[in-house]
């Protein structure tokens, strides 16, 4: 979502005085920046309740509530907040129309503007996208996701209620996938994590078909195979075919519509992402007890690690992996299979330039906060938030906190 | 002989036998002692040389009059070896035999491994049984309904995801009548701590949450909760067998803390959502060691005292006692930071005996007080040596560094009415750790 | 017959006991690499600290809560390795065969270990049916075993002092002593083999992984 339109000129901005607001206002919560840096906000404690400032403004409406306050991609500050005891979401300042019960785990699809969430009115459970509920509501709701559209959205919801320890009614299966508000035919003993094709037409989800066997249930249409487990599933772009990690005889594959994708077997293996060209698979895997690695295309890294391995990162071109790795309690990246020789003590998710030759991460050293670029540190700061490219790849923008004044600073590449 | 002990009417284990038959009985048995055991099963049965030398470590056998069926040897002999033995081929009773024995008369405490001179692992022979008595389908009702909790809403209590931040934000108003500055930071990404608890807080004993968010103010911590599902890696999945369910929870959890990039976790008072989340939840998903660090609340607390973070002002008065969690203390090796912590912040101690790693179970770990009402009356007899073991102390206080400890002793309290208070190191920091004035502002 | 005892029996014994130890050894290891989180836990420090608290006499709580059972097992246990290792008539042989020798006991001291491996070995037996816990988890083959185990004793005794035909009597004791040593990797005498590993393991569970003692 970086914006060709942003101010890409390599300058310094003194955006917020920082220790105004903090003097302005009794209880300062997390601040947060909008992606193009331009804005800084957070919620903060004024007379008769709670607003969110935004650089030197505030919003008018006031919520005796207002926390998680986000910017969505294309930089709209949203917050939840509780007004007249009712709970809703303020975007921009304005209040949706809706009231509920309770509001929550917003979501943003991958068009970068719609804003979903979990909703309980009634007693009732449903998902609302843009001030837009479900007509219909469940008696519970645990996972939900959005079409890359926005247009849609599918939830896991419990169909019946249970009695007190009622077991043999879990285990004749009590829980569905609802699209839209409506759900499957199908009842499971359990269904989890549902994801939606590239156009929104079809949800794929997890599901326990026994209570020790897992399957993948699309469009409410059960695989006809069973795993001894599943993990979260994923559409291959632009198609109907559906990609899970599943446990087969102790071991874990990759498995396209219940057939095997690679002939590899690991010890574990989750977090699968396709390139954005959708033709390589990445995996978290771990071939040996107690060492991770990524595996691409069924071929795992040389290298592994012992603590953790985080979910991989494609480049722009799919032909360069990163990913987060964490060895002997120090946190870095690796890039190919390659660790990057600094490590730190928290690091955050690689970013590739638009030509994909150049990383650039968020990192934690000592207390202070710096861009790594290609595995070198540059400028430590109070407080930083995650570097991104100019969509040309020459220019950084780095958005930080400096002296409590907080900054919005556009730097070549090259002065890094 | 097992005809003298109590059979306890459970829908959970008298249902689901009558629908086994002896193929999938067999089948399941050799499926898991084949495929899902190695090297330990063979050894420990191998090995044992029967000499009965752990059965004083098991406090359901001392406090059984030491009835022999439940020395720990015993009860492997009832059901693993056994089933070794005759290669699978037994009946929907001696399944039925094997779960009460597994899941209500061993808590896996592992105090006998201290005992046997080999070092067997009974616990984990235990746990084998448990396994296939989950694979069966025959597992104590409440138990199993936990488990069907965690699988659910991947916490053991049915929380659902509005009552739990609605529960934070409230606990968050109340500690701030205490200090105007408290917070409960949801979703804080980059804090130092991720404070991890276990259903019940939230569920039944909020005002815990709201004494930690005071703690926290006080010693001046970065630190932060999820507002999503992962925030509770209590495991009961892990000792009813269903391991998928348990490594579905610890991977949440963990991930959870990943998402929100802290650099250790904090884990409340509580001693099988630690052993879930360091042990066994780890190695079922392939991680040697917790990805990240987790400390539980007894080293934490051991910390701010320690380096002053927080101060204490008054020592309570009353006479207290310490009960030593299986979990962490023959777990985690962390009796003397208890004791620590008990000496700064109480006048009169006196220890049980035995203690430390020592220390018999409390009788509610290993998901034994999961199995809930039926079991209660076969729990408190399991346990009256405990009752003696406290009441010898003299004490008024038990503290209880643990949501199982506390919740077993309370009930043994009642049961064996020794008239004690049970308490949570946390509500002895609220009584006498220092608030400073400037922090209780205009309000105080 | 006294010949073959003599000679290939001797060797047999000594092949099945030391092949059938060095299997198992071996096996436990390899099945203990397919139990994936066995090794990777396993530290020298936290093994060998555990397993000098255990054989040390009086060296854990379980064993100074009966200080008395403690030593009589202990001296069972040392009496029963090292009398047929260190009885003159048996590092003879040795010298005949393979020409080194070492140390002996008196003749006494040996004839007096091997009568308090007797008893004690019916001690076990007779615990074995005493004690309550024991009694429901023992079997017939336990008492088999002790049999076996005391075989070579009682016939070592009985050769010693002449009693029958001494002929007859050290053919048994022979024979006892090569059914004592192929039986060890086989049945559970597999416990004096594995005790390093199984102890071994738990030390490091509990020290290594979990910073607590295991004795
Ligand atoms: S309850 Fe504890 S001591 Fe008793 S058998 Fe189980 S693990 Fe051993
Ligand atoms: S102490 Fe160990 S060897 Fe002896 S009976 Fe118990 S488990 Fe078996």
């Amino acid at each position: 979502m970086v914006g060709e339109n942003w101010d890409w000129e390599p300058n310094k901005k003194q955006v917020t005085d920082l220790e105004i607001i903090r003097k302005k206002y009794s209880r300062v919560d997390e601040l947060i920046v909008s992606p193009n840096g331009e804005k800084i906000a957070a919620p903060v404690k004024v007379d008769g309740g709670f607003s969110a400032f935004y650089n030197e403004d505030v919003w008018p409406e006031t919520s005796e509530l207002l926390w998680n306050l986000r910017f969505t991609p294309e930089g709209r500050l949203y917050g939840l907040a509780r007004i007249d005891d009712q709970w809703t979401v303020i975007v921009d300042g304005t209040p949706w129309k809706e009231r509920f019960e309770y509001v929550w785990s917003p979501k943003i699809a991958a068009n970068g503007k719609s804003l979903g969430l979990i909703y309980k009115r009634e007693d009732a459970y449903g998902i609302v996208i843009d001030d837009k509920p479900w007509e219909n509501g469940f008696l519970a709701i645990r996972d939900y996701c959005l079409s890359p559209d926005g247009k849609n959205s599918a939830a896991t919801v419990q169909m019946e209620a249970l009695a007190e320890a009622d077991i043999e009614h879990f285990a004749r299966g009590v829980w569905s996938v609802a699209v839209n508000g409506s759900a499957w035919d199908k009842k499971f003993i359990n269904a989890w994590s549902p994801i939606f094709n590239s156009d929104g037409s079809k949800v794929a989800a997890e599901m326990r078909s026994t209570m020790y066997e897992y399957s993948i249930a699309v469009n409410g249409e059960v695989w006809p195979v069973n795993y001894g487990c599943v993990w979260a599933p994923l559409f291959r772009p632009g198609t109907d075919s559906v990609l899970t990690p599943a446990r087969d005889a102790g071991k874990w594959i990759l498995t396209e519509n219940g057939s095997p994708v690679w002939d590899k077997k690991f010890n574990q293996l989750w977090h699968v992402v396709f390139s954005p060209d959708g033709k390589k698979i990445a995996a978290v895997a771990s071939e040996e007890f107690g060492r991770w690695t990524i595996v691409v295309d069924g071929k795992p890294w040389k290298k592994s690690w012992s603590d953790f391995v985080d979910k991989p990162v494609f480049s722009s071109d799919g032909n360069r992996v990163a990913v987060i790795i964490k060895d002997k309690n120090r946190w870095t990246i690796a890039v190919d299979g390659q660790a990057w020789s600094q490590d730190f003590d928290m690091i955050w998710d690689p970013v590739f330039s638009a030509d994909s030759q150049h990383i650039v991460a968020k990192a934690e050293l000592n207390g202070k906060y710096c861009a790594v670029i290609d595995g070198k540190s540059s400028g430590f700061y109070d407080q930083l938030w995650e570097p991104l490219f100019s969509p040309d790849g020459k220019n950084v923008l780095l958005k930080f906190v400096e002296n409590n004044v907080y900054c919005r600073q556009v730097i070549p590449l090259s002065q890094l | 002989m097992r005809e003298d002990v109590e059979r306890v009417a459970d829908v959970g284990l008298d249902e689901p036998i009558k629908k086994l038959t002896p193929e999938r009985i067999e089948k399941t048995v050799n499926h898991v002692l084949d495929n899902e055991c190695a090297a330990r099963l063979k050894v420990y049965l191998d090995t044992c040389v029967r000499c009965g030398l752990c059965a004083e470590a098991c406090h359901t056998y001392l406090s059984r009059d030491k009835d022999p069926m439940f020395a720990p040897v015993s009860k492997v002999k009832n059901t693993i070896w056994e089933l070794v033995k005759r290669k699978g081929k037994v009946d929907g009773e001696f399944i039925r035999n094997m779960a009460q024995i597994a899941f209500t008369e061993c808590g896996a405490c592992r105090r006998c491994s201290m005992y046997c001179p080999f070092g067997i692992d009974i616990s984990y022979l235990i746990m084998t049984a448990r396994r296939i008595c989950a694979l069966l389908d025959v597992v104590p009702q409440y138990l199993q309904d936990t488990t069907n909790s965690h699988a659910a809403t991947s916490n053991q209590m049915w929380v659902q995801q509005d009552e739990w931040i609605d529960t934070l934000q409230w606990q968050e108003e109340d500690a701030l009548l205490e200090i105007p500055t408290a917070r409960i930071p949801l979703e804080k990404e980059g804090a130092d701590i991720m404070y991890s608890v276990i259903a019940p807080e939230p569920k039944i004993l909020a005002q815990l949450l709201g004494n930690i968010a005071i703690i926290m103010r006080v010693a001046g911590l970065d630190w932060t909760m999820p507002a999503t599902d992962g925030w509770d890696n209590s495991n009961m999945a892990m000792y009813s067998g269903d391991f998928e369910i348990m490594g579905r929870v610890e991977r949440l959890h963990w991930e959870t803390a990943a998402r929100l990039k802290v650099k250790k976790i904090v884990m409340g008072e509580c001693g099988h959502a630690f052993r879930g989340a360091v042990y066994d939840g780890p190695r079922w998903l392939g991680w040697q060691f917790p990805p990240i660090q987790m400390v539980h609340a007894i080293e934490f607390y051991y910390d701010l005292i320690s380096t002053g973070k927080i101060k204490i002002k008054q020592k309570i008065k009353e006479h207290v006692t310490v009960q030593d969690p299986c979990n962490t203390v023959r777990g985690r090796g962390l009796g003397d930071k208890l004791r620590y912590i008990i000496d700064a912040t109480c006048e009169k101690f006196t220890d049980m005996a035995p203690n430390q790693e020592h220390n018999y179970c409390c009788a509610a770990g290993g998901g034994v007080i999961n199995c809930g009402p039926p079991w209660k009356r076969s729990r408190m007899i399991s346990n009256r040596i405990k009752a003696e073991q406290i009441e010898r102390t003299g004490a008024d206080i038990v503290i209880t560094p643990c949501h199982n400890c506390h919740s077993g002793i309370e009930d043994i309290i009642g049961h064996y009415k020794l008239g004690k208070h049970v308490k949570f190191i946390s509500e002895i920091l609220m009584e006498t750790m220092e608030i400073p004035d400037e922090m209780r502002g205009e309000g105080a | 017959m006294y010949e073959f005892s003599r000679g290939p029996l001797v060797w047999i014994a000594f092949a099945v006991f030391f092949g059938g130890s060095l299997y198992r050894i071996i096996s436990t290891i390899i099945q203990s690499k397919k139990d994936k989180v066995v090794l990777p836990y396993m530290k020298w420090k936290f093994s060998l600290r555990s397993i000098m608290h255990w054989i040390m006499p009086l060296g854990s709580v379980n064993m100074r809560m009966r200080p008395a059972f403690t030593i009589f097992s202990f001296l069972f246990h040392i009496c029963l390795l090292a009398t047929p290792l260190l009885t003159l008539g048996h590092v003879v042989l040795f010298k005949e065969s393979w020409g080194f020798d070492w140390w002996t006991l008196p003749a006494g001291l040996s004839t007096v270990m091997t009568l308090f491996v007797i008893c004690g070995g019916i001690l076990f037996g007779l615990r074995r049916i005493a004690d309550p816990t024991v009694r429901l988890v023992s079997s017939f083959s336990d008492f088999v075993l002790l049999a076996i185990v005391l075989g070579p004793f009682i016939t070592g005794l009985l050769a010693y002092f002449q009693v029958f035909e001494y002929q007859t009597i050290i053919i048994l004791h022979m024979w006892s002593g090569a059914l004592w040593l192929c039986v060890v990797p086989f049945t559970r005498m597999v416990h004096m083999i594995m005790f390093p590993l199984t102890r071994g393991y738990m030390g490091c569970e509990f020290g290594y992984v979990r910073n607590a003692r295991d004795w």
